[in-house]
């Protein structure tokens, strides 16, 4: 039994859903202990109140005009963590992959990275996470008195509310001297109609052979309405332009494991399958039924992709009007 | 301007399923396959050539230190840097098992106390290890700032300021850094207009690459002869221990099940709703 202090993600003055992962990992950590939500940034009193209701001892809030750098939060978040918690916890977003292994630093606590599991052995923590992209799974202890941990989304259910509501207290902001070497400039947020990627129930990829952003628009995101689906994408298909760089699937990318994941003309590289092959029914729809994608493909359409995907959506209609 | 680039090898990452598990399940054993330039690092060090030469002319117009810390073999990684056009290399000695972010961090920032480098570009994670932490690590023990993910970054005239793009979940965020800086890079720094120097005329393009720029022969030649610093943790005055203890490691589990080919989008969609259950 621990205290725990889970650092909630902000965007827009909003608490992204990314915080509550990282509250249903700070509950297994905690076995029984407190946890507290440090809430900061712009909109830091806005978001504290939406976090109200997940069963926080407290909730500790520290506006701080601007938009976020690491460099600015970092000596708030340090002194907060260092109040007598065993463990700080984030979701592996780029955000908390970027903040909190600079807290971290700061205090001399070790980090468990991108964490998928938490299991206790013999009364130590043991964190489990993918290496290699995802081709070894390792486990790790972390050996000083406050642990960070950042955790795959996809890994942990979002918590839901129990109840209740937290006292919301102020903490002062401490920012020191490196803060004022990087000033931040602008944020450009993608903004979609579409389910989140994390959160999607079912996703749909495509890859280089889309060949083109419009072929993106009009080929695949209409399948993507149909299904109600996000849409994801391979590295070349980044790359190139077709899509924006957030909608990247894999080791460097995000990691979804939705119940059904279309990879559409995506090859199927290691790097890609680190991202996706934690989805509960993979299809593959290429022409080369050789491409490593079949590894992983439960259901393979072995076709020209400008065929089938205009049928495929066809058919989802189809089946979709018939309930 | 200076930059120190570190360079990890790690096993060939494109047969990265091909690994094994020490019967003891201690250890990851990579026997078989080719040691790599961690491809992160790869395009840091090209990222980093591209900030110091004329991109044009190709002249030099800085230095580029490369560092790895590794085993005594580790030098065949650096020689790579170096026939890729980096001036010096240093290799620290040491065992892979015993280095975690925070060993690695304060060999590193030993060494940029002593090079005095203007920038120190990272890539974002070990393809290995994927744990994405030394560069912010490092920054903190110096009291940089750094600039994570970075898809693009453009050096002032004076290379003291830099405008740096960094690749988020939610999309992207701009920020504005003073040197001495720590920049990691993500997939798309290579982007034929991603890094502007100031001394490379503003309309020159790279060619699209999807890693760094090959060893010329002559490069591959000139890199013989370049020096390479032998040195180690202890000659440093680093004692720091990990942080963190890898316990065990296993394979995942493999996808249960068979690929099912499907002839028409019809029978997909039949297979879907009957069979997997999904629609
Ligand atoms: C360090 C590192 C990290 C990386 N991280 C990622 C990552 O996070 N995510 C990622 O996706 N990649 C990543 N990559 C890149 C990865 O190795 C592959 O290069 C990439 O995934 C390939 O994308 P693709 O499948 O779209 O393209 P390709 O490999 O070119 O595949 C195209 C596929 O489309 C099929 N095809 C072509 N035309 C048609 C058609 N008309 N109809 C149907 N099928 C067709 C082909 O048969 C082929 O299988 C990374 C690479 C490195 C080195
Ligand atoms: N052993 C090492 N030697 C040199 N550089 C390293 C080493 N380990 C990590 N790095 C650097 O730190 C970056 C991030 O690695 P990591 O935090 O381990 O994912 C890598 O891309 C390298 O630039």
């Amino acid at each position: 039994m621990t205290d725990v202090l889970v650092v909630a993600e902000l965007l827009e003055g909003k608490a992204r859903k990314t915080t509550l992962s990282a509250i249903t990992a700070a509950r297994q950590i905690a076995a029984g202990g407190a946890i507290d939500i440090l809430v900061i940034g712009e909109g830091a009193s806005n978001a504290a109140s939406e976090l109200t209701g997940f069963g926080a001892r407290k909730i500790l809030k520290a506006e701080i005009a601007g938009g976020y750098t690491a460099e600015k939060y970092v000596g708030t978040v340090a002194n907060v963590a260092k109040s007598g918690y065993g463990a700080i916890v984030a979701t592996s977003s780029s955000y908390g992959k970027d903040l909190l292994p600079r807290v971290a630093a700061r205090i001399g606590a070790g980090v468990a990275p991108d964490v998928s599991a938490i299991t206790v052995d013999g009364g130590k923590l043991v964190y489990t996470r993918p290496m290699y992209a995802g081709n070894v799974i390792g486990q790790l202890t972390v050996n000083t008195p406050v642990q960070v941990v950042t955790v795959r989304q996809t890994e942990f259910e979002a918590a839901a509310p129990s109840g209740g509501s937290s006292p919301v207290e102020d903490v002062a902001a401490s920012i020191d001297d490196v803060a004022s070497k990087v000033e931040f400039k602008g944020l450009e947020v993608v903004k979609s109609e579409r389910p989140d990627l994390a959160e999607a129930e079912i996703v749909v990829s495509g890859g280089r052979s889309l060949k083109s952003a419009d072929n993106f628009k009009n080929l695949l995101e209409p399948l993507a309405d149909a299904l109600g689906a996000a849409v994801g994408a391979s590295r070349a298909a980044c790359d190139a332009g077709y899509v924006s760089a957030d909608l990247q699937i894999g080791q460097t990318g995000k990691v979804v494991a939705p119940k059904l994941y279309i990879a559409v003309g995506i090859s199927g590289a290691i790097q890609h399958l680190a991202g996706m092959k934690g989805s509960k029914t993979i299809v593959a729809i290429n022409k080369d039924k050789e491409a490593p994608i079949a590894q992983v493909a439960d259901y393979f359409l072995v076709a020209d992709l400008f065929d089938a995907v205009p049928q495929l959506t066809e058919e989802i209609k189809k089946v979709k009007a018939a309930g | 301007m200076k930059i120190l680039v570190p360079i990890k090898r790690v096993a060939d990452p494109d047969n990265a399923n091909k690994v094994k598990i020490s019967g003891d399940g201690t250890e990851v054993t990579s026997e078989g396959l080719e040691w790599k330039m961690n491809p992160f690092d790869e395009w840091s060090l090209e990222a980093a050539l591209r900030l110091t030469e004329d991109g044009k002319t190709k002249s030099r117009v800085g230095e580029v230190v490369v560092v790895s810390i590794g085993p005594k073999d580790a030098v065949a990684t650096i020689r790579q840097g170096l026939a890729m056009g980096a001036e010096r290399g240093i290799l620290v000695e040491g065992e892979d098992k015993k280095l975690d972010a925070l060993v690695v961090a304060k060999i590193l920032q030993k060494i940029v106390e002593k090079e005095n480098p203007d920038l120190v570009v990272l890539g974002k994670q070990t393809v290995d290890g994927d744990s994405n932490l030394v560069g912010t690590y490092l920054a903190e023990f110096l009291g940089w700032p750094v600039a994570n993910y970075a898809t693009s970054i453009r050096t002032s005239d004076d290379g003291k300021t830099l405008t740096i793009v960094r690749e988020l979940d939610t999309g992207a965020a701009t920020l504005e850094v003073k040197g001495p800086a720590v920049i990691t890079t993500s997939d798309r720094i290579l982007h034929p207009h991603a890094v502007k120097n100031g001394v490379t005329p503003d309309d020159f393009a790279y060619p699209e690459s999807e890693g760094g720029r090959y060893a010329s022969l002559k490069g591959i030649m000139a890199a013989k002869k370049k020096p390479v610093e032998e040195t180690s943790a202890a000659a440093l005055g680093v004692d720091a221990a990990p942080q963190v203890s890898y316990v065990s490691f296993k394979l995942p589990p493999a996808r249960s099940g068979s690929t099912t080919f499907v002839e028409s989008a019809a029978e997909l969609v039949q297979k879907l709703r009957n069979e997997a259950k999904v629609l």
